[in-house]
């Protein structure tokens, strides 16, 4: 394998958060307590650096994917346009979170050098090209996960919420792990194309490959938590500090949807019809328990997790649908699903303060009363998340929708779209807490400039993207129609 | 003629971007920004009048027609137009939502930009659903609607408002998602979602059938039809005045209108099959809602199931076109039926318009709905006691009215198909004259009912305006609806031509599918 000067080009987005990473460790170090401040501002210009670098490694190589390390990272337009979506979604937990942090002596250079590091292996896993390095980027983003649940020292349901997750990621790895071996063993390679190339075009009914993709797909359905593998969800996210709940709700999903396409397009093309006939048991149950479940929570985060939970459902189903058209659909949909989780956790961020963590439903009462604008944002996102137009969650749902009729799954389509009516009740109930009640709390909100410009974004983009949503499609469909 | 200006854009962005404007405005110049809002209300209006004028009333094509790509990777365009169907039913809606700002000029005092702005926004929503042509498009305004009525009726409502809004979401959302499905099931059929395409497309009966039902489900809610009405009556009580003259006066037209412009087009051979399942169910609005009307005890659910039982009208007159071509052998009586439903749908448009307004005039010096609670206002109130006798007298379909003209209309196709559909239909002329007479004798007539009702004061101007001008429209289709006619007339005899063509594939021999839905006189028609 040559080690050549072209390769740390292709890797240069990795390289500069690598090095935002190691200088914030580095800088944490000799900043006293109360210039913490300058961590951020590293993270930042870190954020926008490596986003401009991918825009520059984008446009030297164009629609041409790029293969660097040998074959094992690869970069094309699908790696591109998440690599941003992600980077974009970090800029947005980081400005999210400042007072949250800085009230609860959270205030630390860790916070942000855990989140890069995370964020490292999102992108590490997003330009995996074969199960070494995709693994590789998955265990870099779940023990900085780990860490950053139990971030809050203090706090025992944080710890607790760290140790499930630990203990279930483990678990999920292990079972991507053993997928992995007998692949490999099927094989006799790891990386994506070669493995397809061994099994051939045919589909096979080899025992040892199907046995494979059974528990490669647990170990996606982990990440992803889909039911029945999605335990770990409403817990981790209860118990975890809000900014991490964010963060740990948007940017990894998209990272799952990555390791998702790679795996069953790239590796495993020619397994299709057995890997769509497990996604649909998956997709249905997500969407069922995820809706229905959700209905019973008064903790909003819990009730974020599960409609977590049903949106991975609707995510699916553009997997399962197995065309081009179906992977676009799933891609804008984790796209815009990130997007909307950040938006939705980021309000309860803001809502928090020193010693009053907003997390019932309860908390949002009379929103409007008190904060217009955030309860504008927030109304945006749930009716976003609900799938009505003219937000851009509509387009989401209307695509996968497409995508499985495409494939003549009508039936399932039907069941998709009775249970985001059941869905539906839950964020209209949200919407009805912040304009139809009285305030119960008085509470000041969080008027930091970083987080309202956030916010502002965040919800203003489910508008502007509901209707003008050509150009963000454009880029999904060019990563699979090439 | 200035064929190339997007009037229709015009009409749907300036009363969504002044609804924006107005609420940016805010409360603290609480006067101003009504001001802005009425006169948003009166431009968009204004701009609305050239589609009338402009329009050429000799052809079925679509008018004022503007095509731009959307979303290319899935086909989707902004397609917009408008016939003879949609065209008077974008007027009703610019000319209506005038009187809902102007009633609640001084009755709203919570918030009052954002309630005049979540009207104009629904203002010109409500005019893209009317001007769509692309499925999708149409679609999205169809559920963009529902924003800003939940929230107005959520927040300016009555004291079970939470209950209502939340009901009328998810009913009007359960409706629609199975629609969804149905256009993205056509569009890989037609490899289009323009609802032109879809006229032309040819279905099997199964999924005629299948799709026919899911537009039903999305339409029979919207209009609504027995038995998914329930959602009506909770909304109307609960919603502030200018909601329910709102949500009856255009919202319910849009089901109306859904089925003129998909389920009839789309699935004639489906409907053909199928009009027994709307005819049962528009008489039992008709006559069982009828009945209900007639015990309740508060004003404005009287008026919401009298409106309930008129658009029962409407579709049986919609409907009722396949029997008299199977009864009589030739189209002749069916664009009367669908002709005097839309005039209903129009003359509905202000009757119960007026009527809301008029409960709203008594509840904001009131504060009470219940018949009980008045008696004699006419004795403290008597311009207000004519303006109401006058919109009863409509409301039970009194010729010289415009409730009269669509009504007997629709009576007249009625009794072409059958004599018992016009029977039973005409019974309407009866009840609707029972349930709105009875409430008028006792909440205007008979001696005064209590000191409040004694101490009440007649209309101001501002209401007098509000109530005059409806009540000239109402005059003036009653006695004259010769334009309105003329103008819906060459689109809904098209409607009626297309309707009689069967849609299902032909069969492998090359033959026409020939059932008992291939009517006579379809070779006649092409």
């Amino acid at each position: 394998m040559s080690f050549q000067t072209i390769d740390l080009f292709t890797l240069l987005p990795e390289l500069v958060i690598l090095i935002t990473a190691c200088t914030v460790l580095v800088a944490d170090l000799y900043l006293p307590a109360d210039r913490k401040d300058l961590n951020q501002l590293i993270s930042f210009v870190g954020l926008v650096l490596a986003i401009g670098a991918v825009g520059l490694v984008g446009s030297s190589y164009g629609a041409e994917s790029t293969l660097a390390f040998g074959s094992a990272f690869v970069r094309d337009p699908m790696s591109d346009l998440l690599k941003v979506v992600v980077l974009v979604v970090t800029l947005l937990a980081f400005a999210y979170s400042a007072r949250y942090l800085r009230d609860r002596d959270m205030w630390v250079g860790e916070f942000h050098v855990l989140v890069l590091f995370s964020l490292l292996g999102i992108l590490i896993m997003i330009s995996a090209n074969g199960f070494l390095s995709l693994y590789l980027g998955l265990e870099l983003l779940a023990l900085c996960l780990y860490a950053l649940v139990a971030f809050n020292r203090d706090s025992s349901s944080g710890a607790e919420a760290a140790m499930k997750y630990f203990v279930l990621g483990a678990l999920g790895s292990g079972m991507l792990l053993y997928g992995i071996s007998m692949l490999y063993g099927a094989t006799g390679h790891l990386d994506f194309p070669a493995i397809a190339e061994a099994i051939g075009a045919e589909a096979s009914d080899d025992r040892i490959l199907i046995f494979g993709l059974v528990f490669v797909i647990i170990g996606i359905g982990f990440k992803f938590g889909a039911v029945p593998f999605h335990m770990w969800i409403p817990d981790v996210y209860q118990g975890a500090p809000a900014p991490v709940a964010l963060f740990l709700s948007s940017a990894p999903k998209v990272a799952a949807f990555a390791m998702a396409a790679r795996v069953l397009l790239d590796a495993l093309p020619a397994l299709a019809q057995q890997s769509s006939e497990i996604l649909i048991i998956l997709s249905v149950l997500s969407m069922t328990i995820g809706n229905v479940v959700a209905i019973a929570q008064s903790n909003i985060k819990r009730m974020l997790g599960y409609s977590t939970i049903s949106h991975v459902g609707f995510i699916f189903l553009g997997l399962l649908a197995g065309t081009q058209g179906g992977y676009a659909a799933a891609m804008f949909y984790a796209v815009v699903y990130a997007l909307m989780a950040a938006g939705a956790f980021g309000v309860l961020v803001m809502m928090s303060h020193k010693g009053f963590e907003a997390e019932q439903l309860e908390d949002l009462k009379g929103l409007s009363d008190r904060d217009p604008w955030l309860a504008a944002m927030m109304t945006l996102v749930m009716f976003s998340m609900a799938g009505v137009p003219p937000l851009v969650g509509f387009m989401a749902k209307l695509l996968v929708l497409e995508a499985v009729i495409d494939v003549g799954m009508v039936w399932l389509a039907l069941i998709a779209v009775a249970l985001s009516i059941v869905g539906a009740f839950y964020y209209l109930r949200v919407v009805k807490m912040i304009y139809f009640d009285k305030p119960v709390l008085e509470a000041p909100i969080d008027g930091s400039r970083d987080a309202r410009i956030a916010v502002s974004l965040n919800g203003l983009s489910m508008l502007a993207l509901g209707m003008f949503p050509a150009a963000l499609l454009g880029l999904c469909e060019r990563a699979f129609f090439g | 003629m200035l064929p190339q200006f997007p009037w229709l854009s015009l009409v749907i962005w300036l009363p969504i971007i002044g609804g924006f404007a107005v609420i940016a405005n805010g409360d603290k110049a609480a006067e101003f920004t009504k001001r802005l809002a009425l006169v948003v209300a009166v431009l968009a209006f204004v701009v609305s009048l050239p589609l009338w004028f402009l329009f050429d009333s000799s052809t079925a094509d679509m008018q004022f027609v503007e095509r731009a790509s959307w979303i290319p990777a899935i086909k989707v365009e902004y397609f917009l137009g408008v016939d003879g169907i949609s065209m008077p039913l974008i007027l009703l809606t610019t000319f209506i939502t005038i009187f809902v700002i102007i009633a609640g000029w001084e009755v709203i005092t919570y918030r009052p930009s954002y309630y005049m702005g979540a009207f104009l926004i629904m203002e010109g929503i409500m005019v893209g659903v009317f001007s769509a042509l692309d499925a999708i498009l149409f679609y999205f305004f169809w559920e963009a609607m529902l924003i800003p009525m939940f929230i107005i009726i959520g927040v300016w409502g009555g004291p079970n408002r939470v209950y209502a809004t939340i009901k009328f979401f998810l009913y009007t959302f359960f409706g629609s998602v199975f629609m969804l499905i149905a256009l993205i099931y056509m569009f890989f059929q037609a490899d289009s979602f323009s609802i032109l395409d879809f006229h032309g497309l040819q279905l099997g009966m199964s999924a005629q059938v299948l799709i026919f039902i899911a537009f039903l489900l999305a339409f029979a809610v919207k209009v609504p039809m027995f038995p998914v009405h329930t959602w009506l009556p909770d909304a109307h009580v609960e919603a502030p005045t200018g909601g329910s003259v709102i949500l009856a006066a255009i919202m319910l037209k849009i089901g109306g209108y859904g089925f003129l412009r998909f389920s009839l087009p789309i699935t004639p051979d489906a409907s053909a099959e199928l009009d027994w399942l709307i005819i049962t169910l528009s008489l039992i609005a008709v006559i069982y809602i009828g009945l209900v009307a007639l015990v309740q005890q508060d004003m404005k659910k009287l008026i919401a199931y009298s409106s309930i039982a008129h658009m029962g009208f409407v579709t049986l007159g919609f409907f009722v076109v396949f029997a008299i071509v199977r009864h009589t052998g030739s189209a002749e009586g069916a664009v009367m039926g669908i002709e005097g439903g839309m005039v209903q749908m129009i003359s509905h448009g202000f009757i119960s318009g007026a009527l809301f307004l008029c409960v709203g005039v008594l509840y904001d010096r009131m504060h009470s709905r219940q018949i009980a609670d008045y008696g004699g206002v006419i004795n403290t109130m008597p311009w207000f006691g004519a303006f109401v006798v006058f919109f009863a007298m409509a409301n039970a379909g009194l010729p010289g009215t415009s409730g009269f003209v669509g009504e007997f209309m629709v009576v007249l196709a009625a009794f072409r198909a059958d004599f018992w559909y016009a029977l039973l239909a005409a019974t309407t002329l009866i009840l609707a004259a029972a349930f709105t007479l009875w409430m008028v004798k006792r909440v205007i007539f008979g001696p005064v009912g209590n000191d409040q009702v004694a101490a009440l004061k007649d209309l101001d101007r501002r209401e007098t305006l509000n109530l005059g001008v409806l009540a000239a429209a109402t005059l003036a289709i009653g006695l004259w609806p010769k334009p309105l006619v003329d103008v819906m007339a060459p689109s809904i005899e098209h409607l009626v031509q297309q309707v009689q063509v069967s849609k299902l594939p032909p069969l492998a021999d090359g033959s026409a599918t020939v059932t008992q839905v291939a009517l006579p006189t379809a070779a006649a028609a092409e």
